[in-house]
């Protein structure tokens, strides 16, 4: 069943049913239950930025200075702040935080990068990827 | 570029939080008519502003406990060599985005696996072995979160 419905979010209860060869009242109760568990989290639309007119999408690679105990706190407390960015993500690696710009074009992506980002607490050393093309987007597990 | 208004940046967090709510649950949270609703959901969905709708599963509920970011530098390159890696790269199962990036590496891949040992199979049998690839750097996710943007 979460096959069908990662592959298609905008089936209904009763064709994701079907799909699975199974009838609706137990598809119902299937998604319920996997709802309670907290397996399925829920289904969201998908916001093109691009065409709302944010050209403009880096990847920003961020360093922290662990010599300061607070460091990751403080520096995601005042991230989340900042309007144009979209994703927070942490990592056990090389990097230790990636946030996601989005900016009208490159001047607007200047503006934030300087007066938002560079702002931003205990930063030892950031990384830019700038975005060309998304070539695979499907989050879906390999289930 | 499609120009929103208030009601529809309000309209598409509601969305992207929750894509399965009615027209009419919308409208009456945002003072809209069921009809105005939908018209307003429709136009945003025509002119590619929504872009679809995702199911969101917790990955470690379903046994995928660890997630990847890898940052893949060819070592060759050229045209032909850019849409061999492109098609290999989208087929791995366990592979879930691919962007292709300017900067330090050529790609950014999301790779899920069970665990550790899962990963590093992955890792050695499916993207060390693809066509062109040369330095890959890998970054552990620990959290992740998704913040509405500037709307």
């Amino acid at each position: 069943m979460l096959r069908y419905w990662q592959a298609e979010p905008s089936l209904t209860q009763g064709e994701l049913a079907e799909r699975a060869g199974m009838t609706t009242g137990r598809a119902t109760r299937r998604i319920a239950r996997m709802q309670e568990l907290g397996v399925v989290q829920g289904v969201g639309a998908v916001i093109d930025w691009a065409a709302l007119g944010y050209s403009v999408e880096v990847s920003l690679r961020i360093t922290l200075d662990k010599t300061q105990g607070n460091a990751f706190d403080a520096f995601l407390a005042q991230a989340r702040k900042v309007p144009e960015v979209i994703e927070v993500q942490t990592f056990l690696g090389r990097v230790d935080v990636r946030l996601s710009i989005i900016a009208r074009d490159m001047a607007h992506y200047q503006q934030v990068y300087r007066s938002q980002i560079l702002a931003l607490p205990h930063i030892s050393e950031i990384e830019a990827l700038m975005h060309v093309a998304r070539i695979k987007t499907s989050k879906g597990l390999p289930l | 570029m499609t120009e929103i208004d208030a009601i529809d940046a309000k309209l598409l967090r509601a969305l992207a939080r929750d894509a399965t709510q009615s027209a009419g649950a919308l409208g009456r949270r945002l003072g809209l008519s069921q009809p105005a609703t939908w018209r307003r959901i429709r136009r945003l969905e025509e002119a590619g502003v929504i872009r679809g709708r995702q199911l969101r599963l917790d990955a470690e509920k379903l046994g995928f406990g660890v997630t990847v970011f890898l940052g893949v530098k060819l070592a060759l390159r050229g045209r032909v060599s850019l849409e061999d890696f492109e098609r290999a790269v989208t087929a791995i199962p366990e592979v879930q985005t691919v962007e292709h990036v300017l900067g330090l590496f050529d790609y950014r891949l999301r790779v899920v696996a069970r665990d550790i040992p899962d990963f590093e199979r992955v890792l050695r049998r499916r993207i060390m072995t693809l066509p062109g690839a040369g330095e890959v750097e890998a970054n552990v996710l620990l959290s992740e979160e998704r913040l509405p943007g500037p709307l």
